[in-house]
């Protein structure tokens, strides 16, 4: 993690900070903040002046925006009804009777598809990112503020699905619990909690004996309190990076099921399943797979560079030599 | 004062003619016994899953067997032969005994037993991934190598745009994209599938390794018909193969160039090629065996999405048809597999790597 070796992103050291001049920005690169929120908002600050020095994170950051404007104006940016079948216009290429993209083996518009799929995506990674994260966070906070054989058992779960191919156990679990993109969700979500819980476990174990822990027990605070209220806070942060790093493979594998006829499924827009669609007149319409798995590629460079990005302003160990 | 000092030395020397050997090997055997039960758990563990997602699935196996218009006694005597009038934990020690024993069961699309089938589609998978490992480590390590020597500078960023390309494309696009380009377009490679069809079915099985075959055949128009179909998939699952592979090399390698014995060895006035090839690389060549040892692994996992584009009638293959015909038994049995090979190398390149690095005990 710490061997990424670049230090470009190094945040500008704020300057003597302009005497007198009030503004903003003096106040947000205040050496002596003068209220919690204003530290707060000093560290978000510096984290971003990081950030945005790096131009591959802003790009990533950039193109996931672009994604989910894209999502929420979708019905203003298709052209075509994504659904509506038009067999005499079957397989045209792109740019013919105002197809952007070309049209698939149902003459449905491509363009206006993958501008739907869009939707698809957020949905499947945004449905993944709450549930898995929020599992892996309670499986490993309790495992590690309790210790002993909670933590062995719940450890040892944890360990056994961290060692499966994730791709195989999420492929078994959709065969017994059928097709679907609800069942593909909760696949993908099964397979992917563990690595949050083992972060969330081993943050957990350096503040469980912390002075502050100490303090609010004494007053009386239940484990459940303690768990929730003091412990979880203090890993979000890292386990956000984490998300934000494995969204991209979360869209691959979302997309691999749907190609596998496992997710979505037809007439949805989703892109993988576009592809298997595409498959069939892979050599001589060969924009009817292309354009979805563009798109694909695209979305998932997009987190990829977003979570390196992400990592690197975060990460207190990384670059700030 | 005194007696305590005695008691203890007195202590010390009389285990002395037994304990130490003992705890020596005690010591050396610990490894093995630690990996040993961590295999049997996670092993166990492997099959509690695949036996809670059997029982998952809202199909009544008693029905099934017996059909839906059978008399209730009939049910229930299927019900007690089939054992699934026992309690779980029994049900799933019965069901770990027959796994150990080879059972998996009869797959619905061959109506054979699961394991035969999967005994016929392994070498094919096997050869897919050794292939594309080959790959990855014949350009990879080089690669890693010249991004860390020239870290910063273009060879570092080339191999960091591989690295993230191959974290951002799906396997299964870049497969289709490359049978468009490098089949359809250029005639470069054969199709789909491990020959063209005039050919199937020419080489005996020996090995179930087409390439092997064709050469103990002593056929090399099929042989060269096996290459040109092979190379694609490979060049595919090698390639992600090689973007991890050459990731890894540059991270080690910059922690060796580092060190003070590389000075050292410059100072020496040894050869700058020799002081990066030999002396850097043979120190890294450690980790990178565990490192390769977990990127096939992987590979067993890209291999079920570039073989179902490709045709390529291998595990991946075997585990997709099933998955479309909703053939449980041979899901399963194909994840046992998958799951167990996957676990044994991961197992195994932590294991090495606690062996041959002495820090890491």
């Amino acid at each position: 993690m710490t061997k990424k070796g670049n230090d470009r992103s190094v945040p500008p050291v704020p300057e003597e900070a302009p005497s007198g001049a009030g503004g903003l920005r003096a106040w947000l690169e205040s050496d002596a903040p003068t209220s919690a929120f204003q530290a707060r908002c000093v560290r978000a600050w510096l984290t971003w002046l990081k950030f945005s020095s790096n131009p591959l994170a802003v790009t990533g950051l950039l193109i996931i925006v672009a994604l989910v404007l894209v999502a929420v104006f979708a019905p203003l940016l298709m052209t075509h009804d994504p659904l509506a079948q038009n067999l005499s216009d079957r397989l045209l290429p792109p740019g013919e009777k105002g197809h952007l993209l070309g049209t698939d083996g149902l003459g449905r518009d491509i363009y206006s598809r993958v501008i739907a799929g869009s939707r698809i995506t957020l949905y499947i990674v945004g449905l993944v990112t709450i549930t898995a994260p929020l599992f892996g966070l309670l499986v490993g906070t309790v495992s590690g503020y309790f210790g002993g054989w909670v933590d062995i058992v719940l450890m040892r779960i944890t360990d056994i699905i961290l060692a499966f191919p994730k791709l195989i156990l999420a492929l078994a679990f959709v065969a017994a619990l059928g097709p679907g993109i609800g069942n593909a969700i909760l696949a993908i979500a099964i397979t992917s909690w563990p690595p949050y819980a083992r972060i969330a476990r081993a943050e957990t174990l350096t503040v469980r004996n912390a002075d502050y822990i100490m303090a609010s027990r004494l007053q009386g605070a239940s484990d459940a309190r303690i768990v929730l209220a003091h412990i979880v806070p203090m890993c979000v942060s890292s386990v956000i990076v984490r998300v934000t790093l494995d969204m991209a493979g979360i869209i691959l594998t979302a997309a691999g099921l749907g190609f596998l006829g496992l997710g979505a499924q037809p007439p949805t827009p989703e892109w993988g399943a576009m592809i298997a669609e595409g498959r069939k007149f892979l050599l001589d319409q060969w924009w009817v797979a292309t354009m979805p798995g563009i798109a694909i590629f695209l979305v998932s460079l997009g987190f990829n560079l977003l979570g390196d990005g992400l990592r690197d302003a975060l990460d207190p160990r990384s670059g700030q030599a | 004062m005194s007696d305590f000092r005695s008691d203890s030395v007195g202590m010390r020397s009389g285990g002395a003619g037994e304990d130490p050997l003992l705890r020596r090997l005690y010591d050396r055997l610990r490894p093995f016994l630690r990996l040993f039960v961590s295999l049997i758990v996670t092993f166990l563990g492997l099959l509690a899953i695949t036996f809670f997602i059997g029982r998952v699935i809202p199909i009544d196996p008693v029905l099934a067997v017996v059909g839906e218009r059978a008399p209730p006694e009939v049910y229930e005597a299927t019900r007690k032969a089939m054992g699934l009038d026992k309690p779980l934990i029994v049900q799933f020690a019965m069901y770990v005994w027959q796994v150990l024993h080879g059972d998996l069961g009869v797959s619905l699309l061959t109506s054979r037993p699961v394991i035969e089938d999967i005994q016929r589609v392994v070498p094919a998978t096997f050869e897919l991934a050794t292939l594309a490992t080959i790959i990855g480590v014949v350009l990879g390590v080089p690669m890693g190598v010249l991004a860390a020597v020239h870290a910063g500078r273009w060879p570092d960023h080339l191999v960091r745009v591989i690295g993230l390309i191959g974290y951002s494309v799906p396997v299964f696009w870049l497969g289709l994209m490359g049978l468009l380009l490098f089949y359809g377009k250029l005639g470069w490679v054969g199709g789909p599938g491990r020959l063209d069809i005039y050919y199937d079915g020419m080489v005996p099985t020996v090995t179930g390794m087409i390439l092997i075959d064709a050469l103990l055949a002593g056929d090399m128009d099929i042989f060269w018909n096996a290459v040109s179909h092979i190379v694609l998939p490979a060049s595919i699952l090698g390639y992600y193969s090689l973007a991890y592979i050459a990731r890894m090399t540059r991270s080690f390698m910059l922690e060796q160039l580092g060190q003070e014995y590389i000075t050292t060895a410059r100072v020496k006035g040894l050869s700058e090629f020799r002081v990066i090839w030999v002396h850097a690389l043979g120190n890294v060549m450690v980790p990178l065996i565990t490192v390769i040892a977990l990127s096939y692994a992987s590979l067993l996992e890209g291999s079920v999405l570039t073989e179902t584009v490709f045709a390529w009638p291998g595990l991946g293959f075997y585990i997709t048809n099933a998955l479309v015909s909703a053939d449980m038994a041979a899901v399963l049995g194909g994840t046992i597999v998958v799951g167990t090979v996957f676990v044994g190398l991961n197992l195994l390149s932590d294991f090495l790597y606690r062996i041959v690095d002495p820090r890491a005990r």
